[in-house]
């Protein structure tokens, strides 16, 4: 039997899927794994999410400065004034879904706020908190 | 009459309205221009500010702007290379002719090209770029109340705090 090839391409995008699109308790679950890799003892927590994400880290802005310190809520980008959808998953079901998307917003806005890319530590404690959010 | 004659002749109309209730859908944009469609564009470029269009700054420009994009206007707008390779020639293709340089380098913003200057300086009074809801003349959307579809025509412009003319 002959299968045609775009049945096996239907096939072989099933099998990436899984590893793309996600949900933000599998995006924290990685994060914290990731943690534990420096630091055994590594728990993800929510508080530490929400101080991190309210403090500036030797920049202009925080994280806050753009997303608010209601993630429940829309933000606003600090230099140009456009909306931005709120972070919080229960909020925004779209939200923690994409692994590139999230991995090049971190990327970005660590670099912004922080000058250098976030700890898996640091992600995985605001990911706690956005969740806990409402 | 001949009666496919006329059964020919009706479907030419309709084919003809139906042809001009779509252009009349796609081209307003851009002050009755057509703002060509590109999603990852669109996407890549319209998340910090609203994606602006293609044709209002050079060929040489785009290609300084998106050669700078890990330092973009103070902020990290970086992209893989696939895809900023992808949205570069897509901009390029649909760049506008007019050139947009100073002292011979490539303007970096839309809001420096003479072009923009002359249509914006007499227009706007100081005070409304001062307001928190407008900010500078890059918020397009602030006047422009189509920008995020594209459309800049002169019945959308909408000047927070009304319009002193
Ligand atoms: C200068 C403005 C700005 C700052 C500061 C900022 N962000 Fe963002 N952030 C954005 C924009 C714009 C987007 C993309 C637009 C959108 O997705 O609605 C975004 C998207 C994100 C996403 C993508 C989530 C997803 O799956 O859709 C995450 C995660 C994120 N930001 C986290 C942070 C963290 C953590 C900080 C602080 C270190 C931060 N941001 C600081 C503007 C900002
Ligand atoms: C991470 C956020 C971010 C992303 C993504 C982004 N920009 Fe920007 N861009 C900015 C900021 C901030 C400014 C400065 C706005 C101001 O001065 O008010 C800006 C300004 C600009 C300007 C100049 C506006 C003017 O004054 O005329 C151009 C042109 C521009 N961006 C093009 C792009 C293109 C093309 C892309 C997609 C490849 C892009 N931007 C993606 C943040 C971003
Ligand atoms: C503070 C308000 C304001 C902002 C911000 C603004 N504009 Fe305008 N724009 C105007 C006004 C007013 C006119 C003049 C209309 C006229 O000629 O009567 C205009 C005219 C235009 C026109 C010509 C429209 C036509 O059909 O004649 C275009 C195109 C345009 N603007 C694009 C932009 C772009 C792109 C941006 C952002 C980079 C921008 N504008 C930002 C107020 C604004």
């Amino acid at each position: 039997m002959r299968i045609p090839p775009f049945v096996l391409a239907a096939f072989a995008l099933a099998a990436v899927l899984p590893t793309v699109a996600a949900t933000p308790a599998q995006f924290l679950d990685a994060f914290a794994r990731e943690a534990r890799q420096a630091d055994t003892a590594f728990a993800a927590s929510a508080a530490r999410g929400r101080a991190f994400f309210s403090a500036s880290h030797g920049g202009e802005w925080s994280c806050a400065s753009c997303h608010t310190e209601k993630p429940g809520t829309p933000g606003r980008h600090a230099a140009t004034g456009k909306a931005i959808s709120p972070l919080a998953p229960a909020a925004n079901p779209d939200r923690f879904t994409s692994a590139g998307k999230v991995e090049k917003w971190f990327r970005r806005n660590c670099n912004d706020v922080a000058g250098r890319a976030c700890t898996a530590g640091e992600k995985a404690d605001v990911l706690a908190w956005l969740l806990a959010a409402k | 009459m001949n009666p496919l004659r006329n059964t020919l002749r009706l479907a030419a109309m309709y084919a003809i309205a139906a042809a001009c209730l779509a252009h009349s859908f796609s081209a307003h944009a851009d002050g009755g221009k057509r703002v060509p469609d590109h999603p990852a564009w669109k996407q890549e470029c319209g998340s910090c500010h609203v994606a602006y269009p293609p044709r209002l700054l050079s060929a040489d420009s785009w290609r300084a702007v998106m050669a700078g994009l890990d330092r973009h206007f103070g902020a990290d707008a970086s992209l893989e290379p696939a895809a900023r390779d992808d949205i570069l020639a897509f901009l390029e293709r649909n760049a506008g002719r007019r050139d947009t340089s100073a002292g011979g380098r490539p303007l970096l913003r839309v809001t420096q090209t003479r072009w923009f200057v002359k249509e914006h300086r007499d227009e706007v009074p100081a005070e409304v770029l001062r307001r928190p809801d407008v900010k500078s003349f890059a918020n397009c959307g602030a006047c422009h109340s189509g920008a995020d579809r594209g459309v800049y025509a002169e019945r959308d412009i909408r000047i927070p705090g009304g319009r002193p003319r």
